[in-house]
């Protein structure tokens, strides 16, 4: 990206002031070299957002951002119902609560030595993954309705899991609003056999060991230490997100003029909060939110089924649960004054600080677990949300190592086979039922991790707690 | 089995980048052409559509406001027969009159040892959407797609 375009008013903070018909600044926070590299079409896609009715305070970019469809992926913005704000599809995209959760095992890292082949091929074989994967759970009508409205505290109820999972889940396991009835029947029968699946693409199960804790005393309240085995699963809400992000991005492109927005790309296909398309969409989308959760659930069942084979002795719970497509309403402080707000948030994770309510009580006092995805070569990360975020970029960081480089300039780099067996040689089992997957997928096509979290550290949108290295990966 | 396109008549497909995903591309004399260029760049992003044995027929339907939702929606349309019959295609011929679409797609069940299929479509975009002609007159239909 090119500077000259671009105020710095921090180390890591960079402004775009309003031009055109930019209703707020662009903000991207980032270090020097992130900016440098990213694409020109962050810039312009972070320009486009701030031109979307009832916008406010800015349109952000997080350290991952790179070029996404309509907003770019790592885009933050807010928008109030109020002065005419907008829902948009776009600003979610397909995968909706697309997210993270971390796993505690009571594990470490000795005690995986004799299985760690045997676990990496019984988790491939558990957990379905890649593409025409189904899951052993099919849903009927009753049940996918049933599904829909109450996400995991659904999947807990059908025995997939613990209560004490909810806790730790954001909104407790089941987002509020969710309607059913705003689902199509297409999406209801694309997600009919789908539960309790990986999917492809980036996402992915991997077991990883703590190597380094920066803050202790946080990792502490975590649960877990250095040496200590965790088990991460990042996937979302699978064919049902994907068709309600098909259907109702056409739908708002097609409304957009009826309601008098100007889209500069078609992709930002936005409605009104205050319309019948824009709740129609949240209502959907908060199902589509529901469907991740309970996926996710399912997804941690069969895992812990497959270390009580190997590894009775493995306690599984849960750290955390973030999804880091989203919009949710959230009350910020705007103007001095607490706004209620639809926080559009697409691949970037919610960093709620210190004595939010809406972080657990085990874990308020410090802030809400930020997980962090790297890539099958490198690392994870766990921080934890600042109270300076809240007021940076409505309480959000980054939500992975974020791509560098096209899948297509990636094929033409690496062959699946050496990018397996490379790894291996670190002692990093993958698993796929792809190598073009895994080859799309090489470490070497993402951000540097480390600067990207570092960066998101210095700017205060969430402080490292520790960093995970993986041991088993398995790819969709 | 449905006669073939006379070869002339025929699109062509390829890839080109972005960021996270990918953008497909198809060309041809005749938009029809462009659009099963693109179907098969479609087939492409998951597995190399001359591996896809053409055995069972699926008949699609599509209308949209204009040439580039219309586009968007026969891509989505068979990303949805793909998800919910779990099948792959490698051959397709479209029609359009106005801004209505029929088509047939050729394709058989997804067999993961041999097509090794390497990622799914979530979803087609309005990211690089467009549908024109060229200075040789040659249409080309395109955008990026989710995966």
């Amino acid at each position: 990206m090119d500077l000259t375009l671009l105020k710095r008013r921090g180390p890591n903070e960079w402004h775009i002031p309003p031009r055109g018909k930019m209703r707020v600044p662009g903000v991207i926070y980032a270090t020097e070299g992130l900016i440098r590299d990213m694409d020109e079409k962050v810039y312009e896609q972070v320009t486009n957002v701030a031109t979307l009715p009832g916008i406010v305070q800015a349109s952000y970019a997080m350290p991952d951002a790179h070029w996404g469809y309509g907003f770019p992926i790592g885009g933050v913005a807010a928008f109030d119902p109020d002065v005419g704000g907008v829902v948009s599809a776009g600003g979610v995209g397909f995968d909706i609560s697309c997210g993270v959760r971390a796993l505690r095992t009571g594990l470490t890292v000795p005690d995986l030595q004799t299985v760690k082949e045997q676990l990496a091929e019984a988790l491939f074989h558990r957990i379905p993954a890649g593409v025409g994967s189904t899951g052993k759970v099919h849903l009927d009508r009753h049940e996918m309705e049933a599904m829909l409205a109450g996400g995991a505290r659904w999947a807990v109820g059908k025995g997939y899991g613990t209560h004490e999972d909810l806790e730790f889940i954001e909104e407790h396991g089941c987002m509020d609003g969710a309607k059913p009835d705003c689902v199509s029947d297409f999406a209801k029968k694309r997600q009919q056999d789908e539960m309790g699946t990986l999917g492809s693409g980036n996402h992915y199960l991997e077991v990883q060991q703590v190597v380094q804790v920066f803050d202790a005393e946080v990792a502490t309240i975590f649960g877990f230490r250095e040496g200590d085995i965790v088990v991460s699963i990042h996937c979302g809400s699978r064919g049902l997100g994907h068709q309600i992000g098909t259907e109702f991005l056409k739908r708002m492109a097609v409304s957009a003029a009826r309601y008098h927005i100007d889209l500069p790309d078609r992709e930002l296909a936005s409605a009104p909060i205050n319309s019948e398309v824009g709740q129609d969409y949240l209502g959907a989308m908060r199902a589509a939110i529901n469907c991740a959760l309970a996926n996710r659930q399912i997804v941690t069942h069969l895992v812990r089924q497959t270390f009580a084979d190997l590894l009775p002795q493995a306690t599984l719970s849960l750290l955390y649960d973030v999804s880091h497509n989203t919009c949710k309403v959230e009350e910020h402080v705007l103007n001095g004054t607490p706004t209620r707000l639809f926080v559009h948030r697409k691949g970037a994770t919610r960093a709620f600080g210190p004595g939010h309510p809406d972080i657990p009580p085990a874990l308020r006092a410090v802030g809400q677990p930020v997980l962090i995805g790297g890539t099958m070569g490198t690392a994870s990360y766990v921080l934890v949300g600042t109270e300076e975020s809240m007021s940076l970029a409505f309480g959000s960081a980054c939500h992975g190592a974020g791509r560098s480089m096209s899948r297509h300039q990636a094929l033409r780099q690496w062959h699946g086979r050496d990018v397996v067996k490379e790894l291996e040689t670190r002692g990093i089992l993958i698993r796929s039922p792809s190598m073009r997957g895994v080859a799309e997928e090489a470490p070497g096509a993402y951000k540097d991790v480390n600067e990207v979290v570092d960066a998101a550290d210095d700017a205060n949108l969430a402080r490292k707690v520790a960093r995970l290295e993986p041991l088993i990966c398995v790819k969709g | 089995m449905h006669p073939l396109r006379p070869e002339t008549l025929q699109g062509s497909w390829e890839h080109f980048p972005h960021g996270a995903d990918i953008g497909i591309r198809g060309i041809g004399p005749t938009k029809e052409a462009a659009f099963e260029g693109a179907a098969l760049a479609l087939t492409a992003v998951l597995t190399d559509p001359a591996a896809v044995i053409p055995s069972q027929e699926v008949l699609l339907t599509c209308h949209a406001p204009d040439d580039e939702l219309l586009l968007v929606d026969w891509l989505n349309a068979l990303v949805y027969e793909m998800a919910t019959r779990r099948m792959l295609f490698g051959r397709f011929e479209v029609h359009i009159d106005g801004h209505s679409l029929q088509a047939a797609a050729w394709g058989e069940p997804v067999e993961v040892s041999r097509h090794r299929p390497a990622v799914e479509v979530k979803g087609a975009t309005y990211t690089e959407l467009s549908v024109k002609q060229d200075e040789q007159g040659r249409w080309i239909a395109q955008c990026i797609v989710d995966v």
